[in-house]
């Protein structure tokens, strides 16, 4: 099947999924040209003059002092741990969530299900929060 | 080949409606912002001042653009592309009216996640190849607030998605025929909408580009045409998060009146501006939170309250049956 033939398909069918998958790599081509004409459009008509100010870094006018590629307060990867944790527990609950109004009779039981699990995942949040690690200082 | 040509209006009119709502933004929000602060904003260009948006875009388009010799120059240069395509891409799953999406993907929720988790990505890499403090500074504070707002933003919609049972959007437009989910979902809506704000890094939340702090923040050593996309890439953003709004929380397209496909596409864009003037009246109203503050209100108040949401979703769908 062409990819015209597929497109075509489109509407008489159910959209199948290499429908969808075209649609959306022809969308990511479009976001892809428009990044790259833009940018070709500008390198044509935009001046180039380049001075020793100029590339100097930006620190409001004064000469820059040391490194840019500092060390890194400890804070923000306490705040990724944090995120790494919580985000891959949250991923659990997306399933969840969509299957849970479809599976007659058992709704009670995933409900009680889902409940001891937030109640980890919320013991987990206490815990960080009496160690103090959601506090910046 | 109707079906074909009608495809293809489609995507050009998805490719074409942000970008446009984006542009016109730029001049919006000036407007409206002195609007709320009773000054006149730019009136000078064309009438009202609407062509302002073409005379910004001349001007950027021939502004040096200058890649830093310091720079990490592939990344530099490659940082703006992330957000755009990024922002761009969710447009493609948003269903506008019955029928008029790019792909009406079973999974459209999801893929909204995952793609405003990859912008994250943009700005992480733009601070740190500029290598420039200021950029860094910036970069390293929206990588933590990005984060932190975005456990709970996923968390916010599963609500939604336990109501409506799926991750398909244009079902969960059809799910909200009755009931817009903003009444029973309203908590939801609110820690989206708020995680929305700081995900497009704005006022209060625009930490990362504090201007009187950190210069620019992250985009600081970026001129002429990659700043431009930085810039318009926080507008398609906030159009994508009124319309994500829209189709989650206000009933997507429905609406009074007739039931065609025009005055549907009419419901959609009158509620998606209507939530973009919420924005900018909220960059007009309120101050920028301290840095803390903002990483304590994310964690202790709305990760929790969520949470709670999902949860009391969760018992009143078992009990009402």
């Amino acid at each position: 099947m062409t990819l015209v033939d597929t497109v075509i398909s489109r509407g008489n069918i159910e959209s199948t999924m290499t429908n969808q998958a075209i649609s959306i790599a022809v969308f990511f081509g479009l976001g892809l040209l428009f990044w790259m004409v833009a940018l070709a459009a500008s390198h044509l008509v935009r001046p180039r003059r380049p001075s020793a100010a100029k590339e100097a870094t930006y620190e409001c006018g004064t000469v820059p002092v040391g490194r840019a590629w500092y060390q890194v307060h400890v804070r923000y990867y306490i705040y990724a741990l944090l995120f790494v944790l919580f985000d891959v527990e949250v991923a659990f609950l997306y399933p969840w969530a969509a299957i849970f109004r479809r599976l007659d009779g058992f709704t009670l039981f995933l409900l009680i299900d889902v409940l001891i699990f937030l109640l980890i995942l919320v013991f987990g949040l206490v815990y960080a929060w009496r160690k103090g690690a959601l506090e910046w200082e | 080949m109707p079906e074909l040509l009608r495809y293809l209006l489609v995507i050009l009119g998805v490719v074409l409606a942000p970008l446009t709502i984006a542009a016109g933004l730029t001049w919006g929000e000036r407007r409206l912002l002195a609007l709320f602060q009773d000054r006149y904003g730019p009136n000078r260009v064309g009438p009202a001042g609407v062509l302002q948006v073409l005379a910004d875009m001349i001007k950027i388009l021939t502004k040096e653009d200058w890649v830093p010799p310091f720079a990490d120059r592939p990344v530099f240069v490659l940082a703006p592309a992330i957000i755009i395509i990024a922002t761009y891409l969710s447009f493609a799953v948003i269903v506008f009216a019955p029928g008029i999406a790019v792909a009406e993907l079973n999974i459209g929720l999801l893929f909204f996640l995952a793609m405003s988790s990859l912008s994250v990505y943009s700005v992480a890499l733009a601070g740190w190849a500029s290598n420039s403090k200021y950029a860094l500074l910036g970069s390293l504070r929206s990588i933590g607030q990005m984060l932190s707002y975005e456990v709970f933003m996923g968390l916010s919609l599963m609500g939604v998605v336990v109501m409506a049972g799926t991750f398909d959007l244009g079902a969960i437009v059809r799910a909200q025929a009755g009931l817009w989910y903003i009444v029973p979902q309203f908590i939801g809506f609110f820690i989206f909408f708020i995680a929305g704000l700081a995900e497009t890094r704005r006022i209060p939340f625009d930490l990362p580009e504090a201007e009187s702090e950190l210069v620019a923040g992250f985009h600081t050593e970026y001129s002429g045409m990659k700043f431009a996309m930085f810039f318009l890439g926080e507008y398609v953003a906030i159009t994508l998060f009124a319309a994500m709004l829209t189709v989650l929380f206000l009933g997507g397209w429905h609406g009074p009146g007739s039931q065609s496909t025009l005055v549907a596409l009419g419901w959609f864009l009158l509620k998606t501006l209507a939530l973009i003037a919420v924005f900018i009246l909220i960059r007009a109203s309120l101050p920028r939170l301290r840095y803390d503050q903002l990483m304590e209100f994310g964690w202790k108040v709305m990760l929790p309250l969520s949470l709670v949401n999902l949860l009391v979703t969760g018992a009143v769908v078992l009990w009402r049956g």
